[in-house]
């Protein structure tokens, strides 16, 4: 009913003036092009951080190697870590979201389409400021440029006397913008899934994607707020000689850790569960099977919300805590495994007896389900204590947080990738390019984070900028160097893929995947307004209903 | 598709996003004072100089009281606009910004006769607490003094109609949510902290 489109008086863009075009652009609050622009931020910004984290892989390829500075080096990894997870997971995250929950509701925009625009432009401006650090970083002082301080800036390295100029600042000032902007869309995104469902698409019928992204941005809410707190404290003593984490004047270092970390580890749950969102949808349609046990997920989804918030200090374990606030977060990081587990066995069971499809999007799922598996298990090592004790601060940390943000995160982004591609641009991804990217990524990863456990345990520190010869580290970063370059290769591949697609791929028309959710109704790319007629839902599979009116799930429900 | 879809429409009621947008951002801003309490809590008595709370705080009830009984105007205010009185509207609307104007004042007095008896944000962890917890509930108040201000002037040109009365009701829960909050950092800087 809504899938013929009207013709608007909007020139087509190939006969516009570029000057026009981008202006459009600039002044959009339309929530398919802000997503847009979401995801190219976040890719332009994956581009550089991935440039700095070969830098660091450069630098470790051999001993005594002096590729980079220490001073640079320590730059690399502050930046690498602060880019990757501000400004490449959560805004790509946040363009999908912001593309597809008004379309999965039958929505004609989000709830409020100006506060939109303006957080994706807070995110931008965030970004940038944290960039121009390389260039005004230094201040009137000549110390050094961009921060260098760890991406979770533990004081007292960030307090005037050691971290002299500006560098710091421009860290502080552009999370604390981009923490502004997240909030913003979060509370954009609560708002859109309370209140502009379209008739019929009651709660308990919304596409899991809507429903991860409503939990998500609850958790925004209340996490990502304590770090903006954190942030002012911050600039309160550097700018006002406030002694929030001067240890000389009886303040606490050890406070901006749980500040930090009550900020830092329902993060990564923000950025898992949209994740879980893309694996939801996609998983289902590539095994033309509904999803196996929906309102389970739901409740496992939110029960993750809420014990995120309990686990932060498992982070601290090695700053020596009392025993009881060792076994207290021990606990709770067992617990939290529980519902992610009933996640995977979800998806398990919906492939179960289904009939697969591997495209490449659903062989991203697979991966991402064997390395989700693999980075939890590791996590739960690190969440015994005493282990933690033996383990903390070594290259076995990174190895294990990677296989979570590459091997789980980046891998279901690349699978959202190629299943909502088509329904973007009107184009289909190229498969055979599709499938190179994927066989390389996933040889590339395991090459660098499988071996990189090892010199963890053999207790390589991370953040060295070099190493002696002869501790039996060589070997594994060698190997940990060459798979981040068949990484960087695939990623190339898979920039390509998006270029040329664009241009030269099959047309998608409005339903490549005959799949079931309501932004499948609608043409590729969907018209400015979405929906003709705001569309009614029955079930929790609108399209399948409207394509099998003999078998409704609607019968069902 | 079915019969029943054509009812639906009617009787398809969402909650108001004015209302779901301004509680998000409450629950946000309740995370921000959250960190900033649990500060001033684990800083109570770590300061390793003097002024001591107990020597230089005095409990501000008066301008505490006028803050509170602001949260009672601005419900009547909203109350009046939503059954169509304006001058109603408008008088207990001015109240409320007067109330708040009181408050901001009292605060002010308090920062002077703070900063002569040498308290200032760099003396002790006190300091750093004290005018950081209260000086961001300030923060707050100053922006819904402004979002008020706004209002009241459009609302003097009569721009600010009956229909607009969820709208203002928005305001209203942001204005209570100031108010609530000051009840806990009183209770933190003035009696727990003391």
């Amino acid at each position: 009913m809504s899938s013929e489109a009207i013709a608007i008086p909007v020139a087509g863009e190939r006969s516009q003036p570029w000057m026009q075009a981008l202006h459009e652009w600039v002044v959009t609050v339309d929530h398919k092009r802000i997503g847009i622009l979401y995801i190219a931020l976040a890719l332009f910004f994956l581009l550089i951080g991935g440039l700095e984290a070969a830098i660091i892989r450069v630098q470790l390829l051999r001993p005594h190697n002096d590729f980079v500075s220490p001073q640079v080096f320590n730059r690399m990894f502050t930046m690498h870590g602060t880019t990757m997870i501000f400004f490449v997971a959560m805004p790509i995250l946040f363009g999908f979201a912001n593309y597809f929950v008004p379309l999965m509701i039958g929505a004609r925009d989000m709830a409020f389409p100006r506060l939109n625009a303006f957080s994706f432009w807070l995110t931008a401006f965030g970004g940038t400021l944290l960039y121009f650090s390389f260039l005004g970083g230094s201040g009137l002082y000549g110390a050094g440029n961009a921060p260098d301080v760890g991406w979770w800036a533990y004081a007292p390295l960030t307090s005037r006397a050691f971290s002299p100029g500006n560098s710091s600042d421009y860290w502080t000032i552009s999370l604390l913008v981009s923490g502004f902007g997240s909030i913003g869309t979060a509370i954009n995104l609560f708002a859109t899934t309370l209140c502009m469902r379209c008739p019929g698409m009651k709660l308990s019928r919304m596409p899991l994607f809507v429903w991860l992204n409503f939990v998500m941005s609850g958790m925004v809410l209340l996490a990502i707020t304590p770090l903006s707190a954190a942030q002012i404290m911050l600039l309160t003593d550097r700018y006002l000689g406030g002694h929030f984490f001067d240890t000389q004047a009886g303040g606490s270092a050890t406070i901006w850790m749980h500040f930090f970390w009550i900020f830092g580890h329902p993060e990564v749950y923000i950025l898992i569960i949209p994740c879980f969102g893309f694996l939801s949808e996609i998983v289902p349609v590539f095994s033309r099977k509904p999803i196996f046990g929906y309102p389970v997920m739901v409740g496992a989804t939110i029960c993750i919300g809420f014990v995120s918030v309990s686990v932060w200090a498992h982070h601290m374990f090695t700053i020596g805590m009392n025993s009881y606030a060792n076994s207290f977060f021990a606990l709770t990081t067992m617990a939290i495994g529980v519902p992610t587990g009933i996640k995977i066995f979800n998806w398990i069971g919906t492939m179960w007896g289904g009939k697969l499809w591997f495209t490449t999007s659903m062989l991203f799922c697979v991966g991402f389900l064997f390395q989700f598996l693999i980075a939890g298990l590791t996590g739960i090592m690190l969440g015994t204590a005493p282990l933690d004790w033996q383990l903390g601060g070594s290259y076995f940390v990174v190895a294990h947080f990677h296989y979570v943000i590459v091997g789980g995160i980046l891998f279901a982004i690349f699978a959202a990738f190629y299943y909502w591609y088509p329904k973007m641009t009107g184009r289909m991804l190229n498969e055979t390019l599709g499938k190179i990217h994927f066989w390389l990524f996933l040889i590339g990863f395991h090459l660098t984070f499988d071996v990189m456990h090892i010199p963890g345990i053999l207790g390589m520190p991370r953040r060295i900028y070099t190493y002696e010869a002869g501790r039996g580290w060589e070997i594994w970063n060698l190997i940990s160097s060459i798979g981040a370059f068949v990484q960087a290769i695939a990623i190339l591949v898979f920039v390509l893929n998006l270029v040329i697609s664009y241009f030269r791929g099959s047309r998608a028309g409005s339903d490549p995947w005959d799949a079931w959710t309501l932004e499948w109704s609608v043409s590729s790319p969907p018209p400015a307004y979405n929906f003709l007629a705001i569309p009614t839902v029955a079930s929790r599979r609108p399209l399948w209903d409207r394509k099998h009116p003999e078998d409704p799930d609607s019968r069902y429900e | 598709m079915n019969s029943v879809i054509a009812p639906m429409h009617a009787t398809w009621v969402l909650p108001y996003r004015g209302k779901v947008g301004m509680a998000c951002l409450i629950a946000a801003e309740s995370a921000i004072f959250t960190i900033f309490v649990v500060a001033y809590l684990f800083y109570v008595g770590k300061s390793l100089s003097g002024p001591t709370p107990r020597e230089v705080l005095e409990p501000p009830l008066f301008y505490s009281a006028c803050l509170l009984s602001s949260s009672l105007t601005i419900h009547l205010a909203v109350k009046s606009l939503s059954r169509g009185n304006y001058p109603r509207f408008l008088l207990l609307w001015f109240f409320t910004i007067v109330l708040g104007g009181l408050f901001l004042f009292g605060t002010a007095r308090e920062w002077h006769k703070l900063i002569a008896h040498g308290l200032k944000i760099s003396t002790n962890l006190f300091g750093t607490t004290y005018y950081s917890l209260v000086g961001l509930h300030g923060f707050h108040v100053c922006a819904g003094l402004l979002m008020l201000a706004v209002a009241l002037l459009l609302a003097f040109f009569g721009s600010i109609r009956r229909e607009h009365a969820p709208k203002a009701d928005v305001l209203a829960m942001y204005w209570h949510f100031v108010d609530a909050i000051w009840v806990v950092v009183f209770t933190v800087v003035y009696i727990v902290g003391r």
